[in-house]
């Protein structure tokens, strides 16, 4: 008898580890694994039973509802009023098209033999028959790009570092995920670590490298624990170490955790904390992939990036890029969070429409109040309006629908919202988390929210709003990284999606 | 949380333990916080001898980062995320309500990737989801 209760943060947050004990004193026998999240975060604690005819769910539930399920036979897949059927056969679950994701919530994360037998290792088994050239040109023929936000094509990243000559090399998974509404880094580390393993395992071997750092923040204790494990894991499996997995090559892997910082999550104020300096981001060129880390050709890609790469080697650069629209190929882990009725991880083709990401998805806002606003692609992505719903998810829509993809993370507001106030909270927040390396940033951002209190308070509003404009654009066009180059999109978009809230008049 | 009380003796042993890290002063400090609850304004020079650093890197990189701090914690650690996800489901009103009654050990924070079941929350390390005043007391037990 195997039941499946996640041990994902997201599930615990909501008590999971409740509801796995009150399940383990009725069923003493009975084997739980603590999976990952299948996605559908509006239904943890997700309950899983092992049946003859497959997995049926149970959700959401709590430890009150644990005597009830046993009532109903739940161990045997019996009817209740918390049933939703075959987990594989749940709608919002079945019309994804998960590759990343793949195994994530379906297997137990820290069992090889599991992940073996979910496809896993494939990836960098297919890689150790290749030359580093071919592999790199896999994962150029795929289409991939860069998961963390700035959409660089990940082969021709590659491709650089292993051209570059140097006696050490890295690769840096740069799991600072900071981002609000952001969560997929967290979820496939929780529920799939090998598959990040095997990733920056891969990437190593295509580009020269023998060490790999995860840095990883401190805000996710829970995805810092799991993945300590799964690398001590693999340590012993001869996968990671001196011989990858009897080759030639080597690798390993050490976790360097954040402390607090969101301008860590820009590339090079990443490299600095890695090297234990203040998070103060560097000037390029040069690109870390020629003098990275410590001054070495270093690989930076984020977590979902270097995890798609098994799928990629395993599955066939074909076979991924047959996904998606235009120059937005393969699938995008969207996250569906704030005021959102059925919030989670949707993994999809480039290309779905907001619209069916919020509504066919999402299920309008959590408190059934009209939908007003939504962010795209964290603090420094634009806020939408729902005269713009048809936008097709892919990089280049979203550019020219004058906001950007980012890390994928969407976030719901209802009509309750004030966009002022949010722009101003844009701006508060690039003044606290500013590495204060320039001046548009470290400067401009406590301008800016002087400036659209101001506004909020109804003081020279045509003046003020005008002023803001042109302190955006010096911030946009004068700051070393995104951090102050992307505190206006969403102020901005805001003015222009939302002006009736920048007039001054007490909403 | 339980923390150890500060003694050089105990910080040099941990510090012997980073001999061997590249670029090992912010993992220093961590170390130091995580043994003790705090950086001990002494662990500035310790750490910079150690590593043949100076007292003014070490500084630096203390006051550069949210998460270090040069004064014990309170028995109790509470932090609320305010980010944008959790603004969006009442972050704000649940920061005032607990700030009124534990305004010495809340703290801002921003994300713990639990943004479709927000507001978030963080309890002495333990993660809270659609968060009530209600819930962290609990929690805080």
């Amino acid at each position: 008898m195997i039941i499946y209760i996640p041990g994902d943060s997201a599930a615990l947050s909501v008590g999971a580890d409740e509801v796995a004990a009150a399940i383990a004193r009725l069923a003493p026998t009975a084997t739980i694994v603590r999976n990952g999240s299948r996605g559908a975060l509006w239904l943890e604690t997700l309950v899983e039973v092992q049946t003859p005819y497959g997995r049926i769910a149970y959700g959401p539930v709590t430890p009150e509802d644990v005597s009830s399920l046993f009532d109903a036979d739940f161990l045997n897949g019996g009817e209740h009023i918390l049933s939703l059927g075959k987990t594989d056969q749940i709608k919002w679950l079945a019309n994804q098209d998960r590759v990343t994701f793949a195994r994530v919530g379906v297997i137990d994360p820290l069992s090889l033999n599991n992940y073996r037998a979910h496809g896993g290792l494939l990836g960098l088994m297919n890689a150790l028959e290749l030359s580093s050239d071919e592999i790199i040109s896999e994962v150029t023929d795929s289409g991939l790009r860069g998961r963390g936000g700035a959409a660089f094509p990940a082969g021709i990243k590659w491709r650089t570092a292993a051209q570059a000559a140097s006696d050490q090399k890295y690769i840096c998974c740069n799991a600072d995920e900071g981002d609000s509404g952001t969560f997929a880094d967290r979820m496939l580390i929780e529920g799939d670590p090998f598959t990040l393993i095997e990733g920056m395992t891969i990437a190593g071997i295509a580009v020269g490298a023998t060490q790999g750092i995860v840095y990883l923040r401190s805000e996710y204790p829970y995805a810092i624990a799991t993945l300590q494990k799964a690398i001590d894991i693999a340590r012993a499996d001869s996968w990671l170490g001196k011989s990858v997995l009897g080759s030639a090559h080597s690798f390993d892997i050490q976790i360097r955790v954040g402390a607090g910082s969101y301008v860590c999550g820009e590339e090079t104020a990443m490299l600095e904390s890695i090297e234990g300096k203040r998070g103060v981001v560097r000037a390029k060129p040069p690109l870390p992939a020629i003098e990275g880390l410590f001054g070495k050709p270093t690989i930076i890609n984020n977590v979902l990036t270097l995890a798609t790469v098994p799928m990629i080697l395993a599955e066939g650069a074909a076979d991924y890029k047959a996904r998606g629209v235009g120059r937005s190929l393969g699938t995008q882990v969207f996250q569906l969070a704030g005021n959102i009725a059925c919030g989670g991880i949707v993994e999809t083709a480039f290309g779905i429409t907001l619209n069916e990401l919020i509504n066919t998805y999402g299920g309008g806002t959590l408190t059934k109040r009209p939908l007003r606003a939504v962010q795209i692609g964290g603090p420094l992505g634009a806020y939408f309006s729902t005269d713009q719903f048809e936008t097709s998810m892919d990089y280049e829509s979203l550019i020219a629908a004058g906001g950007m993809l980012g890390h994928g993370g969407i976030v719901v507001f209802d009509d309750t919202v004030d966009l002022a106030v949010q722009a101003k909270f844009a701006m508060e927040f690039c003044a606290i988390e500013s590495c204060g390396k320039c001046t548009p940033c470290r400067i401009g951002s406590t301008r800016g929210a002087e400036t659209i209190d101001l506004i909020i308070q109804g003081v020279r509003v045509d003046e003020n709003k005008k002023l803001l404009l042109e302190l955006c654009e010096v911030m946009t066009d004068g700051s070393l990284c995104a951090m102050g180059g992307l505190t206006p999109m969403p102020v901005k978009s805001a003015m222009i999606n939302f002006p009736s809230d920048f007039t001054g008049a007490a909403r | 949380m339980k923390y150890s009380p500060f003694s050089q003796e105990v910080a040099l042993g941990l510090l012997a333990s980073l001999r061997e890290e590249k670029g090992p002063v912010l993992m220093a400090l961590q170390l130091m916080q995580k043994e003790f609850g705090y950086v001990d304004k002494a662990c500035v020079e310790l750490i910079a001898n150690f590593f043949n650093k100076s007292r003014a890197d070490v500084h630096g990189v203390l006051t550069f980062y949210h998460d270090l701090r040069t004064t014990p914690p309170t028995e109790h650690q509470i932090s609320i995320c305010v980010a944008e996800a959790c603004q969006a489901v009442g972050a704000r009103s649940l920061e005032k309500e607990v700030k009124a009654k534990f305004a010495n050990e809340t703290h801002d924070a921003y994300c713990f990737g639990n943004c479709a079941l927000g507001p978030a929350a963080m309890v002495d390390g333990k993660i809270i989801g659609r968060a009530t005043l209600a819930k962290i007391e609990v929690a805080r037990q």
